[in-house]
């Protein structure tokens, strides 16, 4: 399977270096090796979702409880999440990280991940979200620290995007 | 049974532990019985209130969590009976109300409880370990007894009235409630080791003023 394991690891080992420690969430191709990686590390809380939007209340939940945790999704999930995300984590002022594998850009070869990759921005944009494209595994842990910080000053979602060039191995 | 009844009937298990509710009429007659630092009103995102209950039994598993829900806004996240299956979170109970309508839009919208939907079968079909629906405030409070004593998830329906309180207003603005409730959660960390979000995660170290 051509999904970056090296640049997984990276990614992971940013979120373990932030203090993350409860993961919601939803697999899918691009995720496949950090979810394995979550799975079998004992100090990670791995929620496994239905659907992306339960990980906003998860998220907000251990947010209020004292917990640092992150969200891993598509970004169809961030798609399917908005509404959680409105109305919960921005109206209720909660700090949430979350790691959105970019599909539907260049290079993608699946019809049905095209027409999210093309609003994905967008929609981040309008919904007021900072939020950065990850394309290179080694700047990971810096991006994710500096995720993590922007969104605990504001209190407020950040995101960072999961690119085709860091995460797929052609 | 009306909702009130129903909550006051269970507001002394709940006055000590944690709880959040969904939006509308049960965080208001909630409210009305008296707030307590352990309580958080989910207003608006319908569906999420055992989202963040689960949040929270996951992250700390020593307190007993009570998520307060309505048949509406449980039929919104129908997946979070799956999720919290497959958790088990031995320290989470999910009661619903369940009056049959989606009430505080003003006109009574029947909900598909209305015509055969079973949220405890629901519920149990998903996996919840322990589930009972509730026709009087004394089986309420003896189901939330047992479920809270039992070290399992439990979903607990609770057949009300399509009766809501004269006004949803509680005085207390929902920012107020997050962050007092976020504190009274430390708080009973009984530390200081969780004073830490802001100054040292957020950047700020001590004896430093950026």
């Amino acid at each position: 399977m051509p999904v970056s394991a090296d640049s997984s690891r990276l990614v992971y080992e940013g979120l373990k270096g932030c203090g993350v420690r409860l993961l919601s969430v939803l697999p899918e191709t691009w995720l496949v090796h950090l979810v394995s990686l979550a799975e079998a590390d004992p100090e990670m809380t791995l929620v496994r979702l239905a659907k992306e939007e339960e990980g906003v209340g998860v998220s907000v939940g251990a947010h209020l409880a004292g917990v640092r945790s992150a969200m891993l999704m598509q970004n169809h999930g961030l798609l399917a999440s908005v509404n959680g995300i409105v109305s919960l984590a921005q109206l209720y002022r909660v700090p949430l990280l979350m790691l959105v594998s970019y599909r539907g850009g260049f290079g993608e070869e699946h019809p049905w991940q095209t027409e999210g990759g093309g609003v994905t921005e967008e929609v981040l944009r309008a919904l007021r979200i900072p939020y950065l494209a990850l394309e290179r595994a080694g700047e990971a842990a810096a991006r994710l620290r500096q995720a993590q910080t922007l969104a605990e000053a504001s209190l407020r979602p950040v995101a960072l995007l999961l690119c085709r060039d860091m995460m797929w191995e052609e | 049974m009306l909702r009130l009844e129903a909550m006051r009937a269970i507001y002394p298990l709940l006055a000590e532990r944690i709880v959040v509710t969904n939006m509308g009429a049960a965080p208001a007659e909630l409210f009305s019985l008296g707030h307590q630092p352990g309580f958080f009103y989910v207003w608006h995102s319908m569906g999420l209130a055992s989202s963040v209950a689960l949040g929270i039994s996951l992250a700390r598993p020593e307190l007993a969590v009570v998520a307060l829900d309505g048949d509406g806004s449980v039929l919104m996240n129908l997946g979070t009976f799956t999720t919290i299956a497959r958790h088990r979170p031995p320290n989470l109970l999910h009661v619903v109300f369940d009056n049959e309508v989606l009430l505080s839009v003003g006109r009574s919208f029947s909900t598909a409880t209305a015509t055969g939907s079973d949220l405890a079968a629901i519920a149990a079909a998903a996996g919840i370990p322990r589930t009972a629906t509730c026709h009087s405030p004394e089986a309420l409070a003896d189901a939330c007894r047992e479920a809270l004593a039992a070290a399992e998830p439990a979903v607990l329906v609770a057949k009300v009235e399509p009766v809501g309180p004269a006004s949803y207003f509680i005085d207390l603005h929902l920012l107020e409630n997050r962050f007092q409730f976020e504190r009274h959660l430390r708080g009973l960390r009984g530390g200081r080791q969780e004073i830490r979000r802001s100054q040292e995660g957020g950047g700020v170290k001590e004896g430093g003023t950026p």
